[in-house]
């Protein structure tokens, strides 16, 4: 039963990942809600236990224990107040879930730039593993396609296709490969693959016709693209969660007990994070870029002028898939960012036994800076990937002047802009765990390539999951405690776009802040840090050619936002270009040691 | 006294080794409980689908998908061989008719009259599964599978590539720390489980190819030269499929790195016995590792081990450890002390670590996610 909201003053949220449940409690304290507690347990959804609500019980145990309130019943279930004043208890509790892999679709669409794109955005932005997407024209013969339907095996499938009272026979044809080729569900045999068909409605009763005979749970919902200028992921996005809770959590062992305890529905992890990003977008009417690197895959959020996407490059991560982005970006490429003379062939032994051996650390100073090498590769390679997906929407008809003819603008650009860019938020373990938060700001700003103004933060202990749910029960809640314990500030960057030449000036610039003062000329190539606290008032006068947002040679001033870091210039140009060989190295190390990376 | 769990790799003379044994969808299960099974021996079986060939049959025939299922030549449910007849127009004035000829062999599925399109469904693919190791059958898992029990002297490796292999156990290594180069590998080595010391050369993996080798054994393999062998970078540790003639073990990691003298004695123990092995490796969640199976030929109660998955164990003062990272990566030694406070490392990272007596005498400090336990 729905709470009202006025009334909720102490919250547990939990996150139960594929290994570990983290727990945390929200309070009201003295007006503002603040997260006061943290803890974790092992997740328990494997044998010997199978039951995920052990681990949600011992996490909120040792919440419990932690913050001296009692949370747990003498049964494990979580303990609700009784009255306003109680001092045990909670007045909500909420989940979200990524256990045993989370939620992994295949999507199906006629034409794969246009209804396969919106299902792909619909999937992801539910919080989806896309695992691969089948479209009419996807360059693979049918009897391909049947077998790679064949081979996978995902929760459910989301088939889309054709605008309303528009063609049918392409989408009926995809169901009638997707039919035969029955794919088998994750979980087992035992209960029937869930569809979603979210295209033409006029292909409905045929669409009815081909999943009629057993093994499929079809499930009708409005069309994704009932135009071609419009995408309405809506009630696609909704079923999938309505699924994900009805059959796939339903059969992971003791989702059926946690449902029960929830206050709201459980999310998949990814799909609350994207809830929240859009909460603040909203909340504070700016762009948002969101990145969560993990071992195995990358997830990129945006939120640009309204619209959000979300991307995740499955083998772009940092221990189980180290090797890969090695092999997708060039060992040249991640060499570019190290300072330090290293020998090829050792390194790709060593990227070999992180990939045999992902739980292990670095322990010297160079595997470190190796290991932050890899992550500008891992996030830039994701942010590229990620830029190519969240884009206009491809396929509308657009009014061309003769002009236009010479330009040859492609369709569908994209929604992501380094210059419109006003919040980059990290979180994940190469990020969050840098013993410096420099690097952490470094490997933001050499991965995103941020232009013009942009804030930088990092969410610590990866709090947006658990804010996200909290959203959908209590809205200011999330925001005050996103705020004040999620994000950790960790400063400015100002980047001027154009070309920068080592040497020659970039902008000029003065910054005021509490307790001191500078100003100066920043040049090509040079990175420069000021530890100007909590705020700062900058004006900067960008040379002829460079633009720091109000368009080139515009001078800007505006107040900044420092943070643990402070203010960064970066004066190396956009798009980002660093030399190869001994000038790359040395200039590198310039920006180290101007950004204060390493110890001396 | 303080104690961590760290995963460590099992190399052990003497265990109860249990073989999961599944088919990839439910099937005929071709033994009971009590059945003593040879390590080749089928213990379930089923048939796999046929594949399916869509034909765009109102395209073929130039006419509307509603005419489609009233063209066949054939009902659907009948069988039809590739390029017998399988649809026919009308033709005008029945002249000129069009005819189609199947695509493929099996049987007529379905004729669609809303696209058009006819489904041909081939032949059933048997797929069986063998036992993997001799044994017991201990128990049927419905019709999925059964579990095959033996005690085995079991070494499991760091990473593999290659299915499962079978043969006896030769040795062309007398030494852990010596490399294995295709001068050792003999043709006498054909159809052997054969084991190396420190790095395979691709040198050696090629000769062994060409020999006839069933699977190689050894302490380290060059990045290069996996990536030479596959024709690829590997990019993510999920392997078992790859098709190159060879399985391949190794059971320390990459580079130059010899393999720890209690394996290499263990292995060397079973020369001319027969072997099982499965270079398939995944490290996701649900991590296998590779594995060398040697069946034993008495039945003594060792501890029991589910084959397949990593161990885990409790790290202690005296604890046998390999460190795995640099700068100390491959080193074996022992725990020396177990420090509850976290350590600045040399990255500036914090993090618990031990202290390790290495071999040499050494005393060096580990971040404890960096040392496995090497288990017996």
């Amino acid at each position: 039963m729905r709470k009202d909201p006025s009334r909720i003053k102490v919250v547990v949220a939990t996150d139960c990942g594929s290994t570990t449940t983290k727990a945390i409690l929200i309070e009201c304290v003295d007006g503002v809600y603040r997260q006061t507690h943290r803890a974790e347990a092992p997740t328990t959804v494997e044998a010997p236990f199978a039951d995920v609500t052990l681990g949600v019980t011992n996490a909120v145990t040792e919440l419990q224990e932690l913050s001296g309130r009692r949370l747990v019943n003498d049964d494990g279930t979580i303990l609700r107040r009784t009255s306003d004043d109680a001092a045990d208890g909670c007045d909500a509790y909420i989940s979200t879930s990524s256990a045993g892999g989370g939620l992994q679709m295949m999507v199906a669409g006629v034409v794969k730039e246009m209804t396969a794109e919106s299902a792909k955005r619909a999937a992801l932005g539910a919080g989806a593993i896309v695992m691969d997407t089948i479209a009419s024209n996807d360059r693979r013969r049918p009897h391909e396609q049947v077998q790679r339907i064949r081979e996978l095996r995902p929760d459910m499938v989301l088939i889309s296709g054709g605008t309303d009272g528009g063609d049918t026979k392409k989408v009926t044809e995809l169901a009638e490969l997707i039919a035969p080729a029955k794919p088998r569900p994750r979980f087992g045999g035992e209960y029937s693959l869930p569809i979603i068909f979210a295209g033409n409605r006029d292909a409905r009763p045929a669409i009815e016709r081909t999943f009629a005979a057993g093994g499929f749970d079809l499930k009708v919902v409005d069309n994704l693209r009932p135009t071609l200028e419009r995408e309405n992921l809506g009630p696609a996005r909704e079923t999938i969660h309505d699924v994900f809770l009805e059959h796939v959590m339903a059969h992971a062992p003791g989702y059926d007990r946690l449902i029960a305890w929830a206050d709201a529905p459980i999310m998949p992890t990814p799909g609350a994070v994207g809830d929240i990003l859009q909460a603040i977008a909203k909340g504070r009417g700016i762009n948002v870029v969101g990145v969560d690197i993990g071992g195995a895959t990358t997830d990129v959020f945006s939120v640009f002028d309204g619209s959000f996407n979300r991307t995740v490059s499955a083998n772009l991560g940092m221990s189980y898939s180290i090797s890969n982005v090695c092999a997708e970006a060039g060992m040249d490429s991640v060499l570019r960012w190290v300072h330090l003379d290293m020998d090829e062939r050792e390194l790709r032994n060593r990227v070999k036994n992180k990939m045999i051996r992902p739980t292990t650390i670095p322990q010297t100073h160079e595997a470190l800076v190796f290991e932050q090498a890899v992550s500008r590769e891992a996030l830039r390679l994701a942010y590229v990937q990620h830029k190519a997906f969240a884009t206009e929407l491809k396929g509308v008809q657009q009014q061309r002047t003769v002009g236009d003819a010479f330009s040859q603008q492609e369709g569908g650009r994209s929604l992501v802009s380094g210059m419109k860019l006003d919040l980059l938020v990290a979180s994940g373990g190469v990020l969050s765990h840098a013993p410096r938060m420099e690097q952490t700001a470094a490997m933001l700003i050499d991965a995103f390539e941020p232009e013009g103004f942009t804030e930088l933060a990092k969410d610590s202990i990866f709090m947006m999951p658990h804010l996200g749910v909290l959203a959908t029960v209590h809205e200011r809640a999330a925001m005050e405690v996103f705020e004040r314990d999620c994000l950790v500030m960790l400063g400015t960057c100002i980047a001027p776009a154009g070309t920068a030449v080592f040497g020659k000036p970039v902008m000029r610039w003065s910054v005021r802040w509490d307790g001191g003062s500078a100003e100066g000329t920043l040049m090509g190539q040079e990175m420069k840090l000021l530890r100007i606290g909590e705020r700062a008032q900058v004006e900067v006068v960008p040379e002829r050619g460079f633009d720091v947002g109000a368009g080139p040679g515009v001078a800007v001033k505006r107040e900044v936002r420092g943070g643990s870091v402070g203010l960064i210039l970066d004066g190396r140009g956009r798009p980002l270009a660093v030399p190869s060989g001994a000038e790359g190295r040395r200039l590198v190390a310039s920006w180290a040691k101007a950004l204060e990376l390493h110890p001396d | 006294m303080a104690k961590a769990y760290t995963p460590g790799l099992t190399v052990s003379a003497r265990v109860r080794y249990r073989a999961r044994r599944l088919l990839p969808l439910t099937g005929r299960i071709t033994v009971k409980v009590g059945d003593r099974v040879a390590a080749t021996d089928v213990v379930a079986q089923t048939d796999l689908e046929g594949d399916i060939t869509p034909m765009k049959m109102s395209n073929l025939l130039s006419c509307a998908p509603r005419d489609v299922p009233g063209l066949l030549l054939k009902p659907v449910g009948s069988a039809i061989a590739k390029d017998e007849p399988i649809a026919q127009s009308k033709g005008i004035f029945g002249m000129m008719k069009v005819t189609v000829k199947a695509t493929a062999s099996g049987t007529i599925e379905s004729a669609s009259d809303s696209t058009g399109m006819v489904m041909i469904r081939g032949a059933a693919q048997p797929v069986q599964v063998r036992a993997f190791t001799s044994g017991r059958v201990v128990d049927v898992l419905g019709s999925e599978g059964a579990v095959v029990e033996n005690d085995v002297a079991l070494v499991q490796g760091i990473f593999g590539i290659g299915g499962e292999a079978y043969g006896p156990i030769a040795i062309a290594c007398a030494r852990p720390g010596e490399r294995l180069e295709a001068s050792s590998i003999r043709s006498e080595h054909a159809g052997c489980i054969l084991i190396g010391g420190a790095r395979m050369t691709i040198e050696a993996i090629r000769r062994a190819i060409e020999v006839g080798v069933a699977a190689i054994v050894s302490g380290g393999i060059d990045d290069a030269d996996l990536k030479a062998l596959l024709g690829h970078d590997l990019g993510v540790a999920i392997t078992g499929s790859e098709k190159v003639g060879i399985t391949l073990v190794v059971t320390e990691g990459f580079g130059d790195i010899a393999m720890a003298a209690r394996t290499h004695d263990l292995l060397t123990s079973h020369i001319g016995h027969t072997a099982s092995v499965n270079g398939a490796t995944q490290i996701r969640a649900g991590v296998m590792r590779p594995e060398i199976v040697v069946p034993l030929a008495d039945e003594a109660t060792g501890d029991a081990h589910a084959g397949g998955g990593a161990t885990a164990g409790e790290l202690s003062i005296g604890t046998p450890v390999r460190v795995i990272r640099d700068p100390w990566f491959g080193a074996l030694g022992t725990v020396a002390s177990l420090p509850e406070q976290p350590a600045v490392l040399g990255s500036g990272s914090k993090a618990r670590v031990l202290e390790v007596s290495l071999a040499d005498g050494q005393r060096v400090t580990v971040p404890r996610a960096n040392v496995e336990l090497i288990a017996e």
